[in-house]
This record gives structure tokens, C-alpha cells and sequence, in this order.
């Protein structure tokens, strides 16, 4: 490598930006280690401001007070916010119980956000986690109660299962996009609907209703099936974290290999960041983004079979909650990166467990967690504002990096 | 009016972009700017059109010290500046781009479109900047939209015009009609700021040249008293050659053979009407032309990059008409495309995943679906020191290089390797001085080791200097073919516009 003892020369920071660079600046694609982890640490940092803001608002008995004591209101209202935030702390990390709630509500937003984040490392916006999280958790469910084998056997075939539905229900949006251009996040928002009725057509159905059931309820899978609980030696029925924890960091640990120690993932990436470039390589583009969108179907469907293998243990309608939309919120949050995803879902999964002892222990609904997320979202969208509330310099602006020709 | 930089001086982070740069300009000249890509000229006038402010240093305009917090400032005080990328809307007529921002209305916020249309009649006629206030600027010509650029500024009533490399687009005849314009705006009393870094045009045009060297101003010249080569070595630092140095090519077998090659863009429409063309081991084939002929679309089937309609691409005697980009790569194709930044490099990848880009999947690079970190490295760092890279690692973005280093990365990538057939599209297009030096010695080497070379160029200067048989590409076919020792540039010139000289 040659040096330049010279003061460097100039490339003045002019665009050389290739399309789609609100997409990257929003999913944190391309973006250097450092904005990578500051951007989503204020913004979490920022969202629990405002929440607090939105606490302090929200007191009628505090806001009555401002007006002849100010000096209790303020109190009252400081005991609310702290009250609040240190049940959150307690409830998601103050012993065991707390402990592994988070860790049970985090495998799937974990599983479901590296589905999204496979995506936008790809450079394809997977609105459709939802979707591909139901279908799985059906596959999943269905391999639950109709195989009956060992547990080394039938746990990883339900699992495979799953994956396996959420990659077709995930590789028909690729397919679409491939062939016909239709654009995926139409396509995968259209299927979560579809996924979301054949779900309630499914439940209903012989094939998967319980005997004797009239409501949509599944028939219970074998205990062979079941996600074990890693602390089942300790006979609390409380402490309910399961081996789903561990799927999900392999899984995380899975997606990081792939995407950068594979020519997979170089692939899946090189479309992302420039699918001309991608062509010009040799690359099928075309493929590519089937198999990027099968495999961010496969993680989803790990979610769905993660939530039914490991915690419901049969089906019901609402199985997947909203965890395929957290997804989006998670992946843009962990910056599209496999450890990224892995800690954002440790958050929220700990915001979930701690807000409901919030919920029991003030008069704080749960639903402030829900604004926190959105709150994150808004922040991370709008990474310029982060970057002008604290002064932090873009990337681009900080980067730019210059040498010159001659000697 | 005159118009003065004082002291100038912008830092980005760990660069000095302009330092204490002085510069004056007076109504009634043309002043040259001159400078290699990166030398600083931009961010410059991006100060004096108060897009950036500066850190040190003061704008002067006739004896007042003025502050620009943004272009509007700059607009207001007589600023003008047209861009080397046009900013006009296509699907708008040439009046409603000109008014655009400072639409004139009637009462009541209503468009008074007759006014705007007799004020762009007016201007267009007093300096000769003729164009049809009606027409959509979809529909008209580069040169004519470049003129489009102008009105627009002196609609807004400048009395400084900055033109950042204005003649990059425009053929050697409208290049002509254009320097007839700067002076036309010269005698009318404006000041013009020319900014380039052609020396030919700089020392036609201009009646003062400042050089830009590395954020300095190295030295201000009158274009009377001064040669090409000096003022290369003024903006390099270095003596510079020139002329391509070539001795005589040694044709040898036939290595690409076009017939009757017909290839449509992405509407459908035909751009390349049946080609035909052949390459020799051991040549340079230069095919010159103005922009959108077709030239495009000939070097993606070429490259497998686009499926020619019908006709037949033959690679020594192989017909590979419609393989793919991989299929041709690996019969020894190397590829320089036109737009490094849009399909030559992924941005966002580091050096060294660049350097491997259309060889990642292969040995030694990687090994089934595991990639080879270590050959990766130490394929890049034996790459960036063959290919001179000026990068402090291989480990960082390719889009922190400046675009010459980019290109290196490119030409160290695609010739390395065993290659049979080199397609350069606009190879060093945007480039300084010694960035082409350096990749027109790479060609030459190349040629002379018995490669096939294709050079598509819009740069007239280039391919003449390079090519050893010269074809003209014109309206989607090859309308001559000329030695380029013998024949004129202005005959060159007349082909290319699609005439017989």
C-alpha cells in the first residue's frame, strides 16, 4: 500500500451517493461503527425523554396541582416518572423471574427482527414479518401435534417447520419482485392479511381445532415438541424461558455468518447497497432477491414456531400479537446488524416484562411501552435530528476521506 | 463590478480543502479556473455561492464585504452559477424553468406566464442564446438545455456567471458555439468564472488562468504567455506527458466480432441499429461519438449486461450473443464501465470487497460459500500497491476514495487478471490529468501484452490519442472508420454529428 507523505488533497464532500440513500441513512446500512451505535443509543436515550414528558402530561391529579403547588407537583410528578422507570428496571432485570421474562419476550422480536434486518441488508423493505411469522407458527404448530417422535427429533423438525413456512410465505413476495417488479412491500403487506385470515380459516378447521372446541384453538402440541425450559431443574413455574433464547442467538449468530463471512451474504449485500453493481458482478439479481426474501421468511417463521413451540404450546388467533410490526422497529433500531438486533430485542424485550410491573405497581399503562417504541422510530428516522440535538456529525460530513495523484 | 475572494480558507475534517486562496474577477473577463479533480475548485465556489461558508476569509464585491448564508445571498448579489449536472425539470417548457423560484405573478399569486415568456424572448436574443421559450426540456438537445442553464441565471439578474466544467457534455462543435456565447456574455460586461480542467479549452477561452493545486492557489497565468505543458505541470506539481506514448500496434487474431448488432434500451426503443465491429489482439479501437448513440447499449451486450434484439457477438470465434455477465467475464472480458459510481463499484463495500467484486466467488477468494478473508487481503493489498491506490486501508469504504483512486480500484480489479478483451467505457471520465496518464499507460501496457482493446469515449482528444484504428458511432451505428493518425479532428467531429465531411 502506497503512503502519501504529502498534505492530502481534496474531495470535496460532493453527492457520490448511489440511489437509495435515505434507505440506508434509515436502516443504518453502510453506516460506520461508530453513528451505528450512537444514533440508536440516543434516539432509546431520547424516546425515555420524551416518554417522561408524556408521563408528566399525563397526571391529571399532577397537572391540577401546578396551579397553587408547584413544589408538590413537581414532586408528585418526579415520584411518577421515577416510579415508572424504576419498576421498569425492576421488573425486567431485578431477579430471576424478571430476568427471564425479558429473555422470553425478547427470542421472538429477536428472531422476527433479524427477519427484517436480512431485508434491508439486502436492500428490500420486508413489511410482510407478520405474515411470514403466522404461516410458520402454523407449520410449526401443525408438526407439533400431528408427528409423534423424540424430542431431538420432533423439536427440530417443528422448528424447520416453521422456517420453512415462513420462507414460502416470504419467497412468494421475492418471487413477485423478481419476476413482475411488483414492489415487496406492497406484496407483503397484502399477504399479512392473507396469512392473517387462512390463520382464522385454519383454526376453525379440522385439521387444527381442538376436539370438542368451538372457538378457533388449536389442538395442543406434544410435550416433544415443546421448548424446553432451561431452568425446568428448578421446578418454578414462573421462571418460563426456554430454549428459544438459544435458537435466536444461533440464529443471530447465523445471519451474521452468512452476511458477512459468506459469498451469500456478499451477494445479499452487494444487491443492497447497488443492484446494478450487483449485475455488473455477475450476480442474478433475480435469484438474490428470492433467496433474500426466503430467508428473512425463514427467521420470521422461526418467531411463529418460537411463540407457539415455547410459550403457547397450541394456537390461537392472536399468536403473533404485533411482534412482525416490533420487528420493523427493532431491525431499524439495531441498525440492520445481527448484534444490533440481538441488543435492541434484549430492550424491548426487557421494556415489555418491566412495563407490566410499571402497569401493576403505578397507574402507568402498559401502553406507554408502545409509545416509547414509536418514539424510537421517529428518532431513528430522523437521524438528522438526533444528529442536531446532539451535535454529532454525519457521517458523511466526518468521513470523507481524500488523497491525492501525484508524488 | 468586481468580485473578490480574500484569503479563503475551509477545513473538512483531516482536510484542508482551500487554503488562503485569493481571487479576483472584473466585469468584461473571463477568468479560468483551473485545477484536478479534488484541487479544491468546487468547494471554492460552492463558498462563493453560499452553499458552504468559510472558515477563514472574506467575499468582497466592489469594496463591501459581504456574508452568504445561502444561495439565495449569492443570487442577490449578482451570483450566477451553472452547474456541470443540469438542474431543470424535463417535463417543464424552457420559460417555466427559467421562472422557476422567482415565478413573475399577476395579481393574486396567478402565473403571468406572457411576461416570463417575452423576458426569456428578450434575453435569448440580446446574447444570442437562442432557444424556443415553449419548448419541453425533455425534448431539447444538451446543448440547448446548457443554454436553458444560462437564461435561467441571467433571468435572475447576474452579473458574475461561474461555469463548473460546462463543456463536458457538448460536442466539438457545440464546445465552439458555446465559447461564442462566453464571449458574447464577456463584451455584454459580466464577469465569467470558467471553471475545468481541460487546458486546451482553459487557454482558448480565458483572458487570465488561476491554477488550483491541492487547496492553493499556485499561480495566475495569461493564456498568451503560457503552454499546455506548463500549466499540466502547474495543476499536477510534476511534469506531465501529454500524448499518449505508443509505438505501432501489432494487430494480431480477430477477438471480438460484431454482426449486425441491434440492441434496444429499457423503453424499447432501438439505440444500437445494427452494428458491426471487430477487434484484433494487440489494437486499441477507439469508437468516438456524442453521447446517447447508442454507445451504451453496446457496451452492456458486449459485457452480457443487456440482450441484444438480434445480431451476434463472437469472442475469439465463440458466439456468446445474450450470456451473461459472468459467462463473458470468465472468458477473459475485463469491463470498465462508464459510471464507476453506478455499476463499477458498490459504494458502500470496502476496498478490498471492490477489488474482488466479479471474483468473489471463485478460488482463491473463497472456498464453496466460505469467503477467504485472509486471500481477500492479501489480494487487496498486493492490488492497491501494484495499482498505486492511495487508500490509508483496504478495510475502509471505496467512497471515501477520490474518484481517481476510485477508478484505479476498477482498472486493478479488471486487469489483473488473464484477459483477452478490455471494454473501456469512458475510462477516465471525470478523471484529473495524472489519474488519465496513468490509466491510458495501463491500456497501452495492456495492448501491447496482446489484448484486445475497446475504447468508447465522448472525449474526442482521448480516443484520437489513444485509438490505433478510430470508428465514429452515430445514430446507433458505426458511420466511419478512420486512422486516427491521418484524419482531422474537425472531420472526427463532423461523423460524429452525423454528416459526411
Amino acid at each position: 500500500m502506497s503512503t502519501n507523505d504529502e498534505s492530502p488533497s481534496v474531495t470535496p464532500p460532493e453527492s457520490v451517493e448511489q440511489e437509495g440513500s435515505f434507505f440506508r441513512d434509515l436502516t443504518g446500512v453502510g453506516a460506520n461503527w461508530r453513528s451505528a451505535v450512537l444514533v440508536p443509543v440516543l434516539a432509546v436515550f431520547s424516546a425515555l425523554i420524551v416518554a417522561a414528558i408524556i408521563i408528566a402530561l399525563t397526571d391529571i391529579d399532577a397537572l391540577r396541582l401546578w396551579g397553587h403547588d408547584p413544589g408538590g407537583a413537581f414532586s408528585l410528578t418526579w415520584h411518577n416518572i421515577s416510579g415508572a422507570y424504576s419498576s421498569l428496571v425492576v421488573g425486567s432485570v431485578g431477579g430471576l423471574r424478571a430476568i427471564s421474562e425479558t429473555l422470553v419476550q425478547a427470542t421472538p422480536l429477536i428472531l422476527a427482527g433479524l427477519s427484517v434486518a436480512v431485508g434491508f441488508r439486502a436492500g428490500l423493505f420486508n413489511i410482510g414479518a407478520q405474515g411470514q411469522l403466522l404461516v410458520g407458527g402454523m407449520f410449526a404448530l401443525w408438526v407439533g401435534f400431528t408427528v409423534h417422535a423424540p424430542v431431538y427429533v420432533h423439536l427440530p423438525l417443528a422448528l424447520l417447520a416453521g422456517a420453512l413456512g415462513g420462507a414460502i410465505w416470504g419467497g412468494i413476495p421475492g418471487l413477485l419482485r423478481a419476476r413482475t417488479g411488483a414492489h415487496e412491500v406492497i406484496t407483503t403487506i397484502m399477504l399479512n392479511f392473507v396469512a392473517l385470515r387462512l390463520v382464522d380459516y385454519y383454526l376453525k378447521s379440522s385439521w387444527f381445532q381442538a376436539v370438542g372446541r368451538d372457538d378457533p384453538v388449536s389442538k395442543s402440541i406434544d410435550v416433544s415438541a415443546q421448548l424446553p425450559r432451561v431452568f425446568g431443574f428448578l421446578d418454578r413455574d414462573d421462571v418460563r424461558v426456554h430454549l428459544g433464547i438459544v435458537v435466536a442467538l444461533l440464529a443471530a449468530w447465523f445471519v451474521y455468518w452468512l452476511l458477512f463471512k459468506t459469498t451469500i451474504g456478499y451477494e445479499f449485500r452487494a444487491v443492497g447497497l447497488n443492484p446494478r453493481g450487483a449485475l455488473y458482478a455477475g450476480m442474478s439479481v433475480t435469484w438474490l432477491i428470492v433467496g433474500v426474501m426466503a430467508v428473512a421468511g425463514a427467521l420470521a417463521g422461526l418467531a411463529g414456531a418460537d411463540r407457539v413451540l415455547g410459550v403457547l404450546h397450541r394456537g390461537s388467533p392472536g399468536f403473533a400479537g404485533t411482534l412482525g410490526f416490533d420487528a420493523i422497529t427493532l431491525a431499524l433500531l439495531g441498525r440492520s446488524h445481527p448484534w444490533g438486533v440481538v441488543a435492541s430485542g434484549l430492550l424491548f424485550g426487557a421494556l415489555r416484562a418491566g412495563g407490566q410491573l410499571m402497569q401493576v405497581r403505578t397507574d402507568i399503562s402498559l401502553d406507554l411501552i408502545l409509545v416509547i417504541q414509536a418514539l424510537v422510530v421517529v428518532f431513528i428516522a430522523a437521524p438528522a435530528l438526533v444528529r442536531a440535538i446532539y451535535r454529532v456529525k454525519t457521517a458523511r460530513e466526518a468521513e470523507r476521506l481524500t488523497t491525492g495523484w501525484s508524488t | 463590478m468586481e468580485l473578490q475572494l480574500r484569503g479563503i480558507t475551509k477545513r473538512f475534517p483531516g482536510v484542508l480543502a482551500n487554503d488562503r486562496i485569493d481571487l479576483t474577477v472584473r466585469s468584461g473577463e473571463i477568468l479560468g479556473l483551473l485545477g484536478e479533480n479534488g484541487a479544491g475548485k468546487t468547494t471554492l465556489m460552492n463558498i462563493l455561492y453560499g452553499l458552504y461558508s468559510a472558515d477563514e476569509g472574506e467575499i468582497v464585491i466592489d469594496g463591501t464585504v459581504r456574508h452568504f448564508s445561502g444561495p439565495g445571498d449569492a443570487i442577490a448579489a449578482g451570483i450566477g452559477m451553472v452547474h456541470q449536472h443540469f438542474m431543470l425539470v424535463p417535463v417543464f417548457t424552457v420559460t417555466e424553468n427559467v421562472i422557476l423560484g422567482v415565478e413573475p405573478t399577476r395579481g393574486g399569486g396567478i402565473l403571468d406566464m406572457e411576461n416570463a415568456r417575452r423576458d426569456v424572448r428578450e434575453i435569448s436574443a440580446k446574447y444570442g442564446l437562442e432557444v424556443d421559450p415553449d419548448a419541453l426540456i425533455e425534448n431539447t438537445p444538451v446543448g440547448v438545455q446548457q443554454r436553458v442553464e444560462i437564461i435561467k441565471v441571467l433571468f435572475r439578474d447576474a452579473q458574475v456567471l461561474v461555469f463548473d466544467e460546462p463543456t463536458a457534455v457538448l460536442t466539438p462543435q457545440e464546445v465552439e458555439e458555446f465559447f461564442g456565447i462566453l464571449r458574447g456574455l464577456r463584451d455584454a460586461g459580466k464577469a465569467i468564472v470558467f471553471i475545468t480542467h481541460k487546458l486546451k479549452e482553459v487557454l482558448t477561452i480565458s483572458d487570465r488562468i488561476n491554477v488550483l493545486r491541492r487547496g492553493r492557489m499556485v499561480g495566475e497565468r495569461s493564456p498568451g504567455s503560457v503552454d499546455e505543458a506548463t500549466l499540466a505541470e502547474m495543476m499536477v506539481g510534476r511534469p506531465v506527458e501529454l500524448v499518449v506514448q505508443k509505438g505501432t500496434a501489432q494487430p494480431g487474431d480477430l477477438v471480438l466480432e460484431v454482426d449486425d448488432l441491434v440492441v434496444t434500451d429499457d423503453r424499447d426503443h432501438p439505440q444500437v441499429r445494427g452494428l458491426s465491429l471487430t477487434a484484433r489482439a494487440g489494437e486499441i479501437v477507439g469508437i468516438a461519438g456524442v453521447q446517447g448513440n447508442g454507445q451504451t447499449e453496446l457496451v452492456e451486450a458486449l459485457t452480457g449486461m443487456r440482450s441484444p434484439v438480434s445480431g451476434t457477438v463472437r469472442l475469439m470465434g465463440e458466439d456468446v450473443t445474450g450470456f451473461s455477465p459472468r459467462d463473458i467475464h470468465r472468458r477473459g472480458v475485463a469491463h470498465v464501465p462508464e459510471d464507476r459510481q453506478h455499476s463499477g463499484l458498490v459504494l458502500g463495500f470496502t476496498v478490498a470487497e471492490n477489488l474482488i467484486l466479479d471474483s468473489y466467488y471463485a478460488e482463491p477468494f473463497s472456498h464453496g460459500i466460505r469467503m477467504d478473508q485472509s486471500a481477500i487481503a492479501e489480494a487487496g493489498n498486493r492490488l492497491v500497491a501494484d495499482y498505486d491506490v492511495r487508500t490509508p486501508s483496504i478495510d475502509i469504504p471505496v467512497s471515501n476514495l477520490s474518484g481517481g483512486n476510485q477508478q484505479k480500484v476498477i482498472v486493478a480489479r479488471e486487469f489483473s487478471r488473464e484477459v483477452r478483451l478490455i471494454i473501456g467505457s469512458q475510462p477516465t471520465r471525470g478523471l484529473d490529468v495524472g489519474s488519465i496518464e496513468y490509466i491510458h499507460e495501463r491500456i497501452v501496457h495492456q495492448r501491447d501484452a496482446g489484448v484486445a482493446v475497446v475504447v468508447v469515449s465522448t472525449e474526442l482528444d482521448e480516443v484520437m490519442a489513444l485509438a490505433d484504428r478510430l470508428l465514429v458511432m452515430f445514430a446507433g451505428r458505426v458511420v466511419a472508420d478512420l486512422d486516427p493518425t491521418t484524419v482531422t479532428p474537425a472531420d472526427v467531429g463532423l461523423y460524429m454529428a452525423g454528416a459526411t465531411p
